[in-house]
């Protein structure tokens, strides 16, 4: 039997790499690698959750198919941002893109 | 240590591998292939975790369509010199200390609560559960249409930011 708490540490642990991603990469594609890396932990969390906690209800798989649809529409979205960006300013390394810094 | 234990810590040792790869490869097309490597190992947790219909999702949905669509998108925003150089900014030191620093947090806190561990197993019908919360008017419905319009205005969303203004 698979203890709860290892499904945990594992979540959190692919959640904080995600996190280096977003926070140290220069390619913004690379940073919503990252996004991505994160919603995937977030995901491993809430089935582990469900399987162990409340397995005879259907909340923990709807949460997680929820999540599932949001993280693909905000790849959708951030994706066409990029290109976007890319078309206008030729770049896509996130310290060139700051039109609207201070 | 069952079977069942040792398969686990191999797809978790699988996972943080890519997971790392995918954040310090220095060719991004790399890093996708890395990510896609990681979001398979998931899908084998979601497996080990008696989801079946999710492991499913995972590798038709998030390998089968946002990995393929990050690698269109490395594919149009390519620069000449871009693979070449450091791949992190300056402050890439903080953000590896940070990251060290919520992961040690988290498992503090997680080994500090008591879960109410359920001791039925996942029934044999949990599919048809949830197709059936997804359609039922006093259960999930709602939450369901709410996200088919989400996708609908992500879709022409995106249509109308990347859509070539000629």
């Amino acid at each position: 039997m698979i203890p709860l708490s290892w499904y945990l540490t594992l979540a959190a642990a692919v959640f904080c790499v995600g996190l280096y991603g977003v926070l140290a990469r220069k390619n913004a594609v690379a940073i919503l690698m990252g996004i991505e890396l994160m919603l995937n932990a977030v995901n491993i969390n809430l089935v582990a959750f469900w399987h162990y906690l409340t397995p005879t209800l259907a909340s923990g798989q709807m949460f997680a198919i929820i999540v599932f649809t949001v993280a693909a529409a905000e790849a959708a979205v951030g994706l066409a941002l990029i290109i976007s960006i890319y078309r206008r300013r030729n770049t896509v390394v996130a310290e060139e893109i700051d039109l609207m810094k201070w | 240590m069952t079977s069942l234990q040792i398969i686990f810590l191999a797809t978790a040792a699988a996972t943080l591998i890519s997971s790392l790869m995918v954040v310090t490869a220095r060719n991004l097309v790399h890093a996708a292939l890395w990510l896609i490597v990681s979001l398979f190992t998931v899908a084998v947790l979601f497996v080990l975790l008696e989801a079946g219909f999710l492991a499913a999702v995972q590798v038709v949905l998030y390998i089968g369509a946002i990995a393929i669509l990050i690698i269109f998108a490395i594919m149009l925003t390519r620069r000449v010199m871009q693979d070449t150089g450091p791949q992190t900014n300056r402050q890439w030191w903080l953000s590896a200390l940070i990251a060290a620093a919520l992961l040690a947090a988290l498992i503090f806190t997680l080994s500090q609560v008591q879960y109410p561990l359920s001791t039925a197993g996942v029934p044999d019908d949990s599919l048809r559960t949830l197709g059936r919360a997804l359609v039922d008017p006093n259960q999930y419905m709602l939450p369901f249409e709410v996200a088919s319009v989400l996708l609908l205005v992500a879709l022409i969303g995106s249509i109308v930011v990347a859509g070539d203004r000629k």
